[in-house]
């Protein structure tokens, strides 16, 4: 029998302990209904994935919403997320891009903290990151930053050092990039 | 009103639901009247063919209508009909115990008026919200015109792919609604819902092969193949590659259980030799079942020297609970009418030899306590023989619901079932106070068999309150109390495993004669053997609701048993010893 055992390995098994977690952002095309919200949100808690980012906005039909969801987890419970996902009835479409060839995307605001002196070191900043500065009051700016996750990191990591008043980020959102697009 | 799909005329929202329902084939119902559902129970009186069952507490409804679907094997659904607020969550334990079990109900719940939802009104419950987690679609209808579509959608969302309970919130406002015509849709098509039921044909060719190889194949049935109706496709698989099956709790009667083949249970309180047939086993084909807890033990050491083929028509089943070499994702009986096609004649005689020794080496609990009476003598009734001795006098042949605890480990062990759909029980929630309502749903169903509870003396005081609905209705359920004054499973763990340290579990019990007769029913009391065969004759022979108080043992245990968080092979048939699979 250890020769099936053998085959067996090489084609459909996935061996849990050995998985490491990592970051996985799985897209849901779902029917725009008040109750799938809920059922979502309601699954992730009850099933107990780690669930680091929620977006939810409209698509290219009407009447349906794009969910873009980034889970901390191995590689079999990213699996477990989607069939459960595909269980909930006005679920249409999951898929796993986490691999794939992708454009991500975060929205920031960030009200920081600038005095005379500061401003317009905050501004050169801001600058170098491509974002804009939105709102400009008696000490205080507040700056809209875009780009991937690790891009909105940075910045914030820069301008911690002037004090950030209030920040609002808007979570992740992706999507595939064209057949042969690289244009960043 | 007769059963039609058009009708023109003025109609209000409850007469377009109630001939939805007959559309769908719906002829009793469980329910409870209220407030917020008095529009639709008004109606009633036009639908002559609709039989309402009135229940006593709401859980008791949608616990009758799980059964009703059960003994049916969901060709007809259950319906139960609660009002808004506490009616309605009255009903979610039930609705509970249907989603874990796969259960196909309706759940119609009376609602507030549109006009007042949100304000927190006089019984207003958000039970969409509280049921969402245990159902498997709810809808709020908001206008009387969506009624049939709805009503098409969520029967065929409850009985199609892997069932299990819809609720349908129904406010008031709407159940008086006039509109001016009912035309029933004739399908229905949910975006987003397709069940995959015909199973990847290479892998259910890869499947028949490692049978082939394999030298100690073994098969795996479970409740799916029960609601699929694959039961004679299982038994051909079976014969024709002669390789012995196991069953689970849920799976019990979908193999006929005096086959040669038929091995029994496995799990926690299952037979020694299905335990260890798993653990050695070198290909295991589990099919229609999802690996719940109870029947794994420890996960990580399950079936470990085997190659496990699953096939199940949920793909989240697959893989959740223990790896899975091959998956199979569909329907129970088409995969297994494909494998049939292929599959070759097979010889396990070397490894059938090794479980009837298994058997035979580690018998069954019977011998024990038949010893302990030949050296004893004298004792008392115990649950194991009123289970073997209704065994023997139905042929197995009855409709057996039995509720949680001890009794139910026993009867699944004692009652070799010999028909599909004649078992009813709570698995994967295990409610107690179960089996009187389930029992009740099924004796509506089909009032031609024969249909027993039996019953704890804890789980029936749980919902003991049914006995005066089947007074009521002359619903002649047999029921067989089988009182250890004790909640014996919780008694049986603290003996074991908490120094017998008896918290809250001996219990003070009505005379379950008295009550009984005060509700209107028969009863009988059995205290020795001599009684016990002679009032299980006198209870077949009534014709209506019956009732009978069997004294047994107070600590009488059940084995074989796998301690909790222990793997198979550490499966225990006594309670002095460990028998352990070396």
């Amino acid at each position: 029998m250890s020769v099936i055992k053998n085959q067996v390995h090489s084609l459909y098994t996935q061996v849990k302990s050995t998985e490491i977690k990592t970051e996985h952002v799985v897209v849901a095309i779902v029917q725009e209904t008040p109750l799938v919200f809920s059922r979502i949100t309601g699954l992730f808690r009850r099933r107990g994935f780690h669930l680091k980012s929620l977006t939810i906005g409209a698509c290219e039909q009407s009447g349906y919403s794009r969910m873009t969801i980034v889970i901390d987890g191995t590689k079999t419970d990213t699996e477990q997320v989607i069939k459960q996902l595909y269980k909930v009835i006005e679920v249409i479409k999951v898929s796993d891009i986490s691999f794939d060839q992708t454009v991500q995307r975060e929205l920031a605001l960030v009200k920081i903290y600038a005095t005379k002196a500061s401003r317009s070191e905050i501004m050169q900043i801001v600058d170098i990151f491509r974002g804009n500065i939105v709102d400009v009051g008696h000490d205080s700016l507040m700056v809209e930053i875009t780009g991937d996750s690790s891009k909105v990191d940075s910045f914030l990591d820069l301008i911690r050092g002037f004090g950030i008043k209030e920040l609002a980020r808007t979570g992740l959102t992706a999507m595939n990039r064209g057949a042969s697009g690289q244009v960043n | 009103m007769a059963k039609k799909n058009t009708y023109t005329g003025s109609l209000t929202g409850s007469h377009v639901m109630a001939m939805s329902l007959m559309m769908e084939g719906v002829t009793d119902l469980f329910g409870y009247p209220g407030g917020a559902i008095m529009p639709f129970y008004d109606v009633m009186k036009d639908f002559p063919d609709l039989n309402h069952v009135l229940v006593r507490n709401e859980q008791g409804a949608a616990l009758a209508a799980i059964g009703y679907s059960r003994v049916t094997g969901h060709e007809k659904l259950g319906v139960c009909v609660a009002t808004s607020g506490p009616g309605a969550t009255n009903l979610v334990t039930g609705i509970f115990d249907a989603y874990m079990d796969s259960m196909p109900i309706i759940a119609i719940t009376g609602q507030v008026p549109t006009q007042v939802a949100g304000t927190d009104a006089f019984q207003e419950a958000d039970v969409i919200g509280i049921t969402q987690p245990i159902t498997k679609q709810s809808y709020y209808i908001t206008d009387a015109k969506d009624i049939a579509a709805t009503v098409k959608e969520a029967f065929h969302i409850a009985r199609s792919g892997r069932p299990g309970p819809v609720l349908i919130d129904f406010p008031k406002d709407i159940q008086n609604q006039v509109v001016e015509e009912f035309v029933y849709p004739e399908k229905t098509d949910v975006k987003g819902y397709r069940p995959k039921v015909m199973g990847n044909k290479r892998m259910i060719q890869q499947a028949a092969q490692w049978l082939e190889k394999a030298e100690r194949p073994l098969i795996l049935a479970g409740h799916g193949v029960l609601i699929a109706n694959a039961m004679p496709d299982l038994i051909e698989l079976a014969e024709k590659m002669n390789i012995p099956v196991v069953t689970t709790l849920h799976g019990l009667g979908c193999f006929p259980e005096n086959h040669p083949q038929s091995m029994g249970m496995l799990g926690m309180h299952g037979f020694a030799h299905c335990n260890f047939a798993v653990q050695e086993c070198d290909v295991l084909f589990g099919i229609g079942l999802r690996f719940d807890d109870r029947i794994i033990g420890k996960a990580d050491d399950f079936a470990p020297k085997a190659s496990i083929i699953h096939v199940d028509i949920d793909p989240a089943e697959i893989g959740k609970n223990v790896h899975t070499e091959l998956p199979i994702v569909g329907d129970a009986r088409n995969v297994l009418k494909e494998m049939n096609g292929i599959v070759e004649q097979g010889e396990y005689n070397e490894w059938l030899k090794q479980i009837e020794e298994w058997k035979q080496e580690y018998p069954v609990p019977q011998s024990i306590i038949q010893k302990k009476k030949e050296e004893g003598g004298g004792m008392k009734l115990s649950m194991r023989d009123v289970v073997r001795e209704l065994y023997k006098q139905t042929e197995g042949q009855a409709v057996i619901a039995s509720d949680v605890g001890q009794h139910q480990m026993i009867t699944a062990q004692e009652y070799l079932f010999q028909n599909p759909h004649s078992h009813l029980t709570s698995g994967g929630s295990g409610t107690m106070g179960y089996a009187l309502p389930a029992a009740m749903g099924a004796k509506v169903a089909y009032p031609e068999k024969e249909v027993w509870a039996i019953i704890g003396d804890g789980s029936f005081q749980m919902n003991m309150q049914e006995l005066v609905t089947l007074a009521q209705d002359g619903i002649a359920v047999k029921i067989a109390v089988l009182n250890n004054s004790f909640l014996g499973m919780v008694r049986q763990w603290q003996e074991l495993f908490f120094d017998k340290n008896y918290a809250s579990t001996p219990m003070f019990n009505p005379d379950f004669v008295k009550l009984a007769e005060a509700c209107g029913i028969k009863a009988m009391k059995a205290e020795t053997n001599g009684d016990m065969k002679s009032v299980i004759e006198r209870m077949r022979q009534e014709t209506g609701p019956v009732l009978c108080e069997f004294v047994v043992q107070k600590e009488e245990n059940v084995f074989p048993m796998v301690p909790s968080g222990k793997s198979l092979s550490d499966t225990i048939t006594c309670s002095d010893g460990t028998h352990k699979i070396s």
